[in-house]
């Protein structure tokens, strides 16, 4: 292992982590729920009568999210490696993976394990093992 | 009332994914790569989240009604089952063949990046194929004997 200095970035991600907890913590003391991204958005594909606008409104509000930063200042477009047919297969992945699961990198990565919750520290040993495993696999032995 | 304010949380969120770099995929899959050339940003950001998340939730831990007086709705399920372990390994192969996990993607889609929007009408394909799966598991309530 070899430490990308010129990539790592430690101020702005503990400044955008401290953000993201910010936003978890108004969501959790404000509207009463855990700010998990893959559990709001599944919701509303079984809507429930009065448990709509709400999950709307997040997703919207997480959308909306780069206008809101362009207002301030520069936004830098991401890097998107991945072809059409990767993306394809990682969105359905991903898709079925965090509603069996019950929870992605915000709902077990974050909120999860803030409340100290066995399920959240299992599952997210989980996917980043799967994760670095999938990389390592596309990176260093296929596309070594 | 309690729209407005989600819709204000889930920007903030956004807001904090652009900020700490986690939008952008290359810089997702630079911290999954422990092999290759490794930027460690993405243990920064769960620490900052963390930290803040943890003063949270132990504020919250004893209260019934959140600050606008809705009910605190926290998970109830503890079960360590093949359902979590199995969904969060499927999850992490996507996330580490793409980069991108649920939040970023949707922020990215709000950059206006057409690979978001393929990633996300996938993913949303994979989130629909789970509610089939799960009707098709279990038996109507009405037609249990």
């Amino acid at each position: 292992m070899t430490i990308d200095w010129n990539a790592f970035t430690p101020w702005h991600a503990l400044a955008g982590g401290a953000v993201i907890g910010i936003a978890a913590a108004m969501f959790l003391l404000l509207n009463g729920r855990i700010a998990g991204i893959s559990g709001v958005l599944g919701g509303l594909l079984k809507p429930v009568r009065g448990d709509i606008a709400w999950r709307a409104a997040f997703i919207a509000g997480l959308v909306g999210a780069p206008l809101l930063y362009a207002l301030v200042t520069e936004l830098t477009r991401p890097q998107i490696d991945a072809g059409y047919a990767a993306l394809v297969g990682a969105g359905l992945l991903v898709g079925i993976g965090t509603r069996y699961g019950s929870g992605c990198t915000s709902g077990h990565g974050v909120c999860g394990i803030s409340r100290l919750s066995p399920r959240s520290l299992v599952a997210t040993a989980a996917f980043m093992a799967a994760g670095f495993v999938t990389v390592y696999i596309a990176r260093h032995l296929i596309g070594a | 009332m309690a729209a407005l304010f989600a819709l204000l949380a889930g920007a903030v969120f956004g807001i904090g994914l652009i900020v700490s770099g986690m939008a952008n995929p290359a810089k997702v899959l630079g911290f999954l790569d422990l092999a290759g050339d490794w930027d460690p940003s993405l243990a920064f950001v769960m620490a900052g989240a963390i930290g803040v998340g943890v003063l949270a939730f132990a504020f919250a831990r004893r209260r019934t009604v959140s600050l606008l007086g809705l009910k605190m709705r926290m998970p109830t399920n503890t079960a360590l089952d093949r359902r979590l372990l199995g969904g969060s390994l499927l999850f992490g192969i996507g996330w580490g063949i793409a980069g991108f996990c649920p939040g970023p993607a949707l922020v990215a889609l709000g950059m206006g990046e057409q690979k978001a929007l393929v990633f996300v009408a996938a993913m949303l394909l994979g989130m629909g194929l789970f509610e089939l799966f799960e009707m098709r598991s279990k038996p109507l309530p009405n037609a249990r004997a």
